[in-house]
């Protein structure tokens, strides 16, 4: 099992390596510099010059990409153009902010999902059924930044139950409490439109394990019905459910991108347009380095896991 | 019945869920404490290092925390004492001699004097002195005209200037001229720009990166200690977002209120200030190449555009029409005589067909948006309408901000016929002089885009620059503005009004010309 991970991770380095050069040449290439931008109306061609000069951007293309991945080695990400503070401190509070974000909208979307798919295929064509498909397509059919502003306007706004933005109070205590009343609306909006995509798909796998043998055999023993359904097809259904779930969390993660410029969530994504409209190319290259790291080392433990769980994989 | 089952179990826990969250809420969405401004900000700032930033946003917060030299007189672009209480200019212009305040302090308790003001400007223009590297200072080049700062005394500093530069003094009232602690600067170093220390009204207390920046009221400052207790600066980015955050109340103060939403504003329990300021929107047009290279064709296109229905119904009337290059915050410098173009389409044909070129095909530059270009793809598109009713042939190409500067600036011989563009300065000097005179060709390192060319504007301006007396200067830019609205390098479009809306708890703000954000006599209930 050690060399499978050694070989795993030896793998990676390459991909994490064509990574960098590809964040490093878009940020190259796309049109307009951090000093146009820092400068604004006052980008004369020499201002323009005398600030790359200053950031280090006037040495040749293949300079700046050893000098910037030979600091990212030694742990240096640079320090952000726009932010004026270190790329990686940045990144990891930023990071930090849409996994909680993110996190909380998964746990909603698997459970809301599972549970009404369930409820959905155990009623087949009744009203039940017909009211949480209705519920479900339309939570699939509204896009999630509208959703999210008319919840403010909704419940932050009219009724003021929930705060409007932001991940902590401006003042008082940064407790739990805290954070789930700001938590509420992005998590929900962030979730709805996985939270359909698992519906939909746990009652047809649902459905398809009801109308199995030994299911009928289960009943026939007199099992009751709420066993039946959710010890029983539950468990045999959840086979093709959770991949579905991984798929759906990796929309999740990128569907935050939305919400935090909506809620002004402090996390990643925001963080990432930002940087781009502002060309704060470090940040960008750092941030964007950071999270394919991540994506790149949570695909390997997947399937190490896959690999402990299924011997045949390991090959 | 089972599912029954499930779903009261559902109902408990979603029910608990939902009063913990409410309950949680209530506690965070308590009224904001009187004393206490909370200010929605449109971003992140970069730095609280005045010499370091170049955005409006971050001079709202610089302001509250450093002094200058001088500043402007209260709702106007007029420089009045600050930290200097007065000065005398040399004959020749040349050299400008502050005496200083005695007895002020900065926040972190170290004293303000002649050794602390040559700092500040050694540190952004020498590049060999010691902390030099805390930089870069992006804006410096305002005070390249400066030789050498000189302590006379410990209240007496003197400026020599390597010739005479009338815009030094408005550019001593900018942020980049704000004094900041030479002490604060020496014990954080390049992380002086989040340990801010200054002498204004307030002072900082902490940042919390991408929530808010925190500043308290300064007991001793000189000019008063300020009404508030403490200012909270938050940046909420997303303008939708910041609305809903001032309906909620979660902020007492908005500021850069988009249009669309001025509306939900109008009734009690706000107040929407407004207050024209140092910008002019305007489209810059190639007179190189093109049928813009025929005066008669860029008067047309004047002539062709509705701009009061452009500042009325899509700026929802936060603008106003622009006569000419000079905005009229200026006021001094703004020559009252001069009237918009109207409206007038028959008026444009009539110079099109005796310029021959009816039909004329025009590539028309847009930007997605940008500071200070307002709503510029709807601005565009209702050009567009406008010039091709009287005959034109507009096609738009439209880019990201950064993008599309770095296509106008260089100039836009070969590639386009008409840019649109914005500014906001502190002088009347620097737009015409950087953006209308014949040496400020692109290729010479100037914003002439469109290759304007008029060597009567080019030695008023030259005159301007060096004059030291105001009214001198003020005679010779009405002049200048005369000559560059007949001859029409641009269409000038409209001069923005910065808007802002407070709630009814917050008494005694008012707007500057400037478009600074002054806070020390504001008072919150």
């Amino acid at each position: 099992m050690g060399g499978y991970i050694l070989k795993r991770l030896v793998s990676a380095v390459p991909v994490l390596l064509g990574i960098t050069v590809i964040v490093f040449l878009i940020m190259a290439l796309i049109p307009g510099d951090p000093a146009t931008a820092i400068l604004g109306s006052y980008a004369t061609p020499e201002n323009v010059a005398k600030l790359n000069a200053d950031l280090g951007l006037d040495r040749p293309l293949w300079q700046q990409y050893f000098v910037w991945l030979g600091n990212m080695l030694t742990g240096d990400f640079g320090t952000s153009f726009a932010l004026n503070r270190p790329v990686l401190d940045e990144v990891l509070e930023r990071f930090n902010a849409t996994l909680v974000l993110a996190g909380t909208a998964f746990v909603l979307c698997a459970v809301l999902g599972v549970a009404a798919g369930v409820a959905s295929a155990s009623n087949q064509y009744g009203a039940a059924d017909k009211l949480i498909t209705f519920v479900v397509l339309l939570g699939i059919s509204i896009p999630s930044f509208f959703l999210g502003m008319m919840m403010i306007l909704v419940f932050a706004v009219n009724l003021r139950l929930f705060p409007v933005s932001g991940m902590w109070p401006i003042y008082g205590d940064r407790d739990l409490s805290a954070l789930i009343s700001h938590l509420t609306l992005p998590a929900l909006a962030l979730a709805v439109v996985a939270t359909g995509v698992i519906a939909r798909l746990a009652r047809s796998a649902m459905l398809e394990v009801l109308r199995q043998d030994f299911i009928r055999t289960a009943r026939a023993k007199g099992v009751p019905e709420r066993g039946v359904i959710w010890r029983h097809a539950l468990k045999a259904a959840m086979v093709s459910i959770i991949p579905v779930l991984g798929i759906q969390a990796g929309f999740v993660l990128s569907g935050a991108v939305y919400i935090e410029i909506v809620f002004q969530w402090p996390g990643v994504g925001r963080m990432l347009v930002d940087a781009i409209l502002r060309r704060d190319i470090l940040l960008v290259q750092g941030g964007v380095v950071f999270v394919a790291a991540c994506y790149v080392l949570f695909n390997i433990a997947v399937d190490v896991a896959q690999g402990l769980l299924d011997p045949r994989i390991k090959t | 019945m089972s599912l029954y089952s499930f779903t009261r179990r559902g109902l408990l826990a979603a029910g608990t869920a939902l009063a913990l969250a409410v309950g949680g809420g209530s506690g965070a969405m308590a009224q904001t404490p009187p004393g206490v401004l909370i200010v929605g900000q449109i971003a992140e700032p970069k730095a609280l290092d005045p010499a370091a930033v170049t955005a409006v946003n971050d001079f709202r917060i610089l302001m509250n925390v450093y002094d200058g030299l001088v500043r402007y007189k209260d709702g106007t672009l007029e420089v009045e004492p600050a930290l200097a209480t007065g000065w005398e200019i040399s004959e020749d212009g040349a050299e400008y001699t502050f005496t200083l305040r005695e007895g002020v302090t900065f926040h972190d308790g170290s004293a303000f004097d002649a050794e602390a003001v040559k700092f500040n400007f050694d540190r952004m223009l020498d590049e060999s002195h010691p902390y030099h590297d805390t930089g870069p200072f992006p804006l410096a080049f305002f005070f390249s005209a400066v030789e050498e700062v000189e302590v006379v005394d410990p209240l007496t500093v003197k400026f020599t200037l390597n010739e005479p530069y009338a815009p030094f003094l408005s550019n001593l009232a900018y942020p980049t001229g704000l004094i900041v602690s030479p002490a604060a600067v020496a014990e954080h170093g390049a992380e002086f720009g989040r340990n801010p220390s200054g002498t204004g009204p307030f002072s900082f207390v902490e940042w919390r990166s991408n929530e808010a920046v925190v500043v308290e009221a300064n007991p001793d400052y000189w000019d008063g200690a300020p009404e508030l207790e403490a200012v909270v600066f938050r940046p909420i980015t997303d303008a939708n977002t910041r609305t809903a955050e001032m309906l909620a109340g979660g902020i007492d103060l908005m500021v850069e209120v988009p249009p669309v939403a001025l509306s939900e504003f109008q009734a009690d329990p706000y107040t929407i200030h407004e207050q024209a300021g140092p910008h002019v929107w305007f489209l810059i047009l190639n007179a190189k190449e093109g049928p813009f290279s025929d005066v008669r064709v860029r008067q047309a296109a004047n002539y062709a555009i509705d701009k009061e229905a452009i500042v009325n119904d899509v700026l929802e009337g936060t603008a106003e029409v622009a006569a000419g290059p000079t905005p009229p915050a200026f006021a001094w410098a703004y020559n009252e005589e001069l009237e918009p173009y109207p409206h007038d389409p028959e008026k444009a044909r009539e110079l099109l067909a005796e310029a021959g070129a009816e039909g004329a095909e025009i590539t028309f530059y847009v930007t997605e948006g940008g500071s200070g270009m307002l709503d510029p793809i709807a601005m565009g598109t209702a050009m567009q309408a406008d010039l091709e009713e009287v005959g034109f042939d507009v096609t738009i190409e439209t880019y990201e901000w950064n993008t599309f500067l770095g296509n106008v600036n260089p100039g836009l011989e070969g590639k386009a016929d008409m840019a649109q563009m914005a500014w906001m300065t502190n002088d009347p000097d620097t737009l015409p002089f950087l953006a209308l005179r014949t040496a400020a060709w692109p290729d010479q390192g100037g914003f002439n885009s469109g290759y304007y060319s008029n060597p009567e504007v080019d030695a008023l301006l030259e005159q301007a620059r060096v004059a030291t007396d105001q009214e001198e200067r003020a005679r010779l830019y009405k002049e200048m503005q005369a000559i560059v609205q007949e001859d029409a390098p641009w269409v000038f479009v409209a001069n923005w009004k910065q808007n802002a809306v407070t709630s009814d708890r917050v008494e005694n703000f008012s707007l500057q010309p400037s478009f600074f954000l002054l806070l020390d006599d504001v008072v919150k209930n």
